[in-house]
């Protein structure tokens, strides 16, 4: 039991996702923007990898070892294709304000990345465990990002004005402040880890990359250049 | 003059990377130096265009006729892994100096979410043949802009002492933050001068 519950929470802090992976930034740094759409696309990502990853697990014998991109890549188009449908048909609003980044959720670098890393060598309740912990741990820090730019960009939470008109930096909600405030997080989250002695240096080479364990080969062809 | 428009807001007002966070990892993990930069650029620019074109063309004389707009998703992104692998094939077989420079980038472009996003965008825009084409290929251009303007930033950076907690990706980011603020400058221009 202990050992699930590891699998389970292993994504929130210790191995999460977007802080300390560095995995599907784009859609991070993109929907931070407000609390609401934040949670939005938290839920449907936590929705997508956790169904993704209990199929692919269930066919990791099935699939042939040379075909498994594309394969994992259907399976998860079509779980994508049946969030897009649910949330137009019941939160048109949450849909138009997601645009085409709910679609991304395809080519995502951590439902692709947990699918080659996890799925497809575990069995299911663990993999339904860990698509789960790890889209927790997604969700927290993209809806703890927007609050914070929600906060100082527009002045409001959920929608409710709290910082009075005319006080916000509004830049901190536009493009530059999501590359400004994941960038103060990462330094801080480096800063906590050297204050308790440990070596923490995030970078993004070649691990950045989804098809990172895909095409191993690949990328260390290219790093010996 | 549409055609120059589109041009013009996909690589500036409305770059792909600076502007709407798409392809956020190549261009943080690819921008170190300038070759793999330039290298990137061109694989981007050559999938983005063709998948462009392949998608229009199976979207307006497949899917539509026969209602399965729904599934654009799906077939997107299929579409643009058979074709990854298509050109992959082709280069290594018929131009060998072509793939020695884009071939270990090919790979990696299936999951670049920016390609995936240009079919979906010329679909959600209703672009024809000739505007999808332009799209793709100004959607690669302005990914190379943005990747060799950061990658020279980032050779300045190299030379820079930050604080020890922002040493690496931080001031990287940062760094992007900046770079991003110059084409904020560019809003509403594509509007006045093409409008």
């Amino acid at each position: 039991m202990r050992e699930k519950w590891k699998i389970f929470t292993n994504g929130f802090f210790k191995d999460n996702p977007v802080l300390i992976q560095l995995l599907g930034c784009c859609s991070v740094l993109a929907l931070s923007v407000t609390v609401q759409g934040s949670l939005g696309m938290g839920v449907a990502l936590t929705f997508v990898l956790a169904c993704s990853n209990v199929v692919i697990s269930l066919l990791r014998k099935v699939i042939p070892d040379k075909v498994r991109i594309p394969c994992f890549i259907v399976v998860i188009a079509t779980f994508v294709t049946l969030v897009e449908m649910i949330v137009e048909a019941f939160l048109p609003d949450l849909y138009t304000s997601m645009g085409v980044f709910l679609a991304l959720i395809v080519v995502n670098c951590i439902v692709l990345g947990r699918a080659e890393m996890f799925a497809s060598k575990n069995g299911v309740l663990d993999s339904l465990l860990d698509g789960l912990g790890m889209g927790v741990g997604y969700t927290i820090v993209i809806v703890a990002m927007a609050a914070v730019r929600e906060l100082i960009g527009s002045g409001t939470f959920w929608g409710l004005r709290i910082i009075p008109e005319g006080y916000q930096i509004g830049i901190v909600a536009q493009t530059p402040g999501g590359f400004l405030v994941f960038g103060i997080a990462i330094a801080v989250l480096v800063k906590i880890n050297n204050r308790r002695g440990k070596e923490y240096k995030p970078e993004i080479g070649c691990e950045g990359c989804p098809l990172q364990c895909a095409d191993k080969s690949e990328c260390q062809k290219e790093e010996a250049k | 003059m549409k055609l120059l428009g589109i041009m013009f807001t996909m690589i500036f007002t409305d770059n792909y990377v600076l502007v709407k966070f798409l392809g956020i990892c190549p261009f943080l993990g690819v921008s170190k130096k300038f070759d793999s930069c330039l290298g990137m650029t061109g694989a981007v620019t050559f999938v983005m265009t063709l998948a462009s074109a392949a998608t229009w063309a199976i979207y307006t004389y497949i899917m539509v006729p026969l209602e399965l707009e729904y599934l654009s998703t799906i077939i997107f992104i299929l579409v643009i892994a058979a074709l990854v692998q298509f050109v992959e094939i082709v280069l290594k077989k018929y131009m060998k100096g072509l793939y020695n420079a884009l071939g270990i980038y090919l790979p990696l472009i299936t999951t670049n979410c920016a390609v995936l996003a240009v079919t979906l965008l010329n679909v959600d825009n209703n672009y024809n043949f000739l505007e999808s084409l332009v799209d793709g290929f100004a959607a690669g251009i302005g990914f190379g802009v943005a990747l060799i303007l950061f990658c020279g930033v980032r050779k300045a950076l190299e030379h820079a002492k930050p604080p020890k907690a922002f040493e690496g990706l931080p001031i990287t980011l940062v760094a992007a933050a900046l770079t991003s603020m110059t084409f904020m400058g560019f809003t509403g221009m594509a509007e006045k001068l093409f409008g």
